[in-house]
């Protein structure tokens, strides 16, 4: 056996690459190829045709840009939102928090322990019209007699940022923990003020984290859910919603299959402008 | 996995399984949850049911009506020595057919003996039509003569081949006390500002619109496209005033009791088994709709294992205590005689036994609403989807 390896050295490298790549093409591809297959087809369930059918996609578009962009928005919302929380508590668990950091990470995956469904149902009893936190809000009169959380916006993006948070923090954790802390007090010794340490030297040295977690973030945000079904209203629909009625409730494989490509193609392009403004190396750490 | 299946068997299932490649097949055969049926024509000892919430009897819904009797399902294990797996599984029709669809338009089977879908719907009919339904073994269900008159022929299934009423029931309005005055129309329920976010109706066409076309006016059993948009931008309406907050399938029962709904489109059984005395049930002012839920034996299941248990449903003692239990309308002729002397004030009671006056106001939908196409883009279209 080593002999072999010694006199196809070439080929080794592959050898090594070949369960990776025959998994993605099994678990990727195919199912790529399948659902193009299925995004041009015509006809009603169970008769579809595969009839080259690319007005799907401009159909599927003009019906359903308003989901489309309603996504985005409460990604991009969500993500900005778990930025801005996530930064400054990894910020002082990596730098500040000494032996608890361990713990304190815990506590960020914890919720992970549990399921992501039983999770966001959790939220939807939270919130709830009749739930405790609504009816505080009520007595104090932040909110209105009639005032509510659940079936709002709101709570669809605080569901997406809850639920991603995690995503976001531990990326940018790692970044900010493998920090040298020595160019902290070179940067105190030339006479930076702690602002301009953060900015001239911490947060660009976290910004493969940064990107990282945004990255992990928005993507997965943009195709969700469970989050706008459970604590949203028909008002609230994103596009992951109605993919999923169309592939498991009205069975209209075409339509859902080629949303499917529009949101990917999407992300894609916007991951393409993305990478361009802020530089791949940093994409790459 | 079935208790029935050797090792043998199972041997050579796993190499069949093999031979083509095939995990599902395998993984069929070791039985979706609890035990697939490994012969269509096998009598088993195990029975796998698909049914919907709130639906049959139960010791705490027998305990209130007093009836000191072990539930029917307990009743036909101790009688045939078959146990029940029951699953309740089914929260909409059209989320239930999309489920199993797949594995039954392949032919396997989806490792249940019986599920219970709604004439009220067009899925009924799409597995029957499909034959993703298997033929009834009526020599095994002498009690098929009490099936009432008016179930002998429906349109789906005009000889009752594949199919026997499990419940009937009806479409009417459920509202919460803690949280809401009385709501009696679906008027108040779009419109009234009170209940405003705060509305459920389901996400079934046939349920909703069936209701909403009464409110217009308009007749059910005859629906033009006129009547048909007419309902959809009622529905529009109160979904863009954000009255509605959620079109729901049998989930909506837990949510209107926490009071987050003060009032939704309710199904008529539903509210009666929650039992909770601060949640009611009204027939909509300007009337209702009656619809049959129906089992059916799907591609796989043991087709007289299940044939046993219908038998057992179809004896009209068994039927009124499942009757009382459930609160919905048995298909079983002389069921009434036999509630009576289960619970004297059940005869008196319109969920389980409606009277003249309350059929009156029950109309049924029209079923090319169902399957035209063009109607099912709009009814998701108004759903945000």
């Amino acid at each position: 056996m080593g002999g072999f390896f010694h006199r196809h050295r070439g080929v080794t490298p592959y050898l090594l690459l070949a369960p990776g790549m025959l998994w993605l093409a099994i678990f990727f591809l195919v199912p790529m190829g399948f659902l193009g297959y299925q995004s041009l087809q015509s006809g009603e369930f169970p008769n579809f045709q595969f009839t080259w059918q690319f007005s799907n996609f401009s159909t599927a578009l003009s019906d359903y840009h308003q989901q489309l962009i309603r996504s985005f928005v409460y990604a991009g919302i969500a993500t900005i939102a778990c930025l801005v929380l996530a930064y400054p508590l990894v910020y002082w668990i990596a730098f500040r928090a000494g032996p608890w950091r361990n713990l304190f990470l815990l506590f960020i995956v914890a919720p992970f322990f549990v399921t992501y469904l039983v999770r966001t149902l959790a939220w939807l009893n939270i919130l709830g019209d009749e739930g405790p936190v609504v009816r505080v809000l009520r007595d104090v009169h932040v909110l209105g007699p009639d005032g509510r959380l659940l079936a709002t916006t709101f709570a669809v993006v605080s569901g997406i940022t809850y639920n991603f948070f995690p995503f976001m923090a531990l990326p940018i954790y790692v970044s900010l923990e493998q920090m040298d802390a020595r160019l902290l007090e070179a940067a105190k010794d030339l006479y930076a003020s702690s602002f301009q340490t953060f900015l001239r030297v911490t947060l660009p040295l976290s910004a493969p984290g940064i990107v990282a977690g945004t990255l992990l973030t928005f993507i997965p945000a943009a195709g969700d859910f469970i989050n706008a079904y459970f604590l949203g209203t028909p008002q609230q629909t994103m596009i992951g919603n109605v993919i999923q009625a169309k592939f498991l409730d009205s069975l209209d494989y075409p339509t859902a299959a080629s949303l499917s490509f529009i949101l990917m193609g999407t992300i894609m392009v916007m991951l393409l402008v993305y990478a361009r403004v802020v530089g791949t190396e940093k994409l790459t750490g | 996995m079935d208790s029935r299946m050797t090792r043998g068997e199972l041997v050579r299932r796993g190499a069949a399984g093999v031979t083509f490649l095939s995990l599902p097949a395998l993984l069929a055969a070791c039985g979706g949850g609890g035990g697939g049926s490994s012969s269509s024509e096998q009598l088993n000892t195990v029975m796998n049911f698909a049914n919907w919430p709130y639906y049959i009897d139960t010791p705490a819904s027998l305990k209130k009506a007093g009836i000191d009797k072990p539930t029917t399902l307990e009743q036909f294990t101790k009688k045939t020595g078959i146990k029940v797996n029951y699953y309740v599984e089914i929260n909409d029709n059209a989320g239930y057919f999309a489920k199993v669809q797949g594995r039954l338009s392949r032919g396997q089977g989806i490792g249940r003996d019986i599920l219970v879908s709604t004439d009220n719907d067009k899925f009924l009919g799409e597995y029957i039509d499909n034959k993703w339904a298997q033929k009834l073994d009526k020599s095994l269900i002498p009690n098929i003569k009490n099936l009432i008159p008016a179930q002998q022929h429906p349109p789906f299934d005009p000889n009752r081949d594949y199919s026997l009423p499990w419940a009937s029931g009806m479409d009417g309005i459920g509202w919460n006390e803690k949280v809401s005055d009385p709501v009696t129309s679906v008027k108040q329920l779009f419109e009234d500002p009170k209940l405003k976010g705060r509305v459920g109706v389901w996400n079934s066409m046939g349920d909703t619109l069936g209701l909403v076309i009464l409110e217009n006016g308009d007749d059910p059993a005859h629906v033009t496209d006129a009547v048909f948009n007419r309902a959809i931008a009622r529905v529009q309406k109160a979904v863009d005033s954000g009255q509605i907050l959620k079109f729901y399938g049998n989930d909506y029962v837990p949510v209107l009791e926490k009071g987050d709904l003060k009032a939704t489109m309710a199904w008529s059984g539903d509210i009666t088994l929650l039992a909770d005395p601060k949640v009611h049930w009204v027939v909509p002012t300007q009337g209702g709709i009656i619809w049959t839920d129906n089992m059916i034996i799907p591609t796989g299941g043991s087709v007289p294992t299940a044939s046993t248990y219908m038998n057992f449903m179809y004896d009209p003692e068994i039927s009124a205590q499942w009757a009382i239990g459930a609160s919905y309308i048995s298909s079983v002729t002389g069921v009434k005689a036999e509630a009576v002397k289960l619970d004297p004030k059940a005869g008196n009671d319109q969920l389980l036994f409606p009277d003249a006056k309350t059929l009156s106001r029950m109309h049924q939908n029209d079923p090319a609403m169902f399957t035209n196409p063009k109607y099912n883009k709009k009814w998701l279209a108004v759903q945000g989807q």
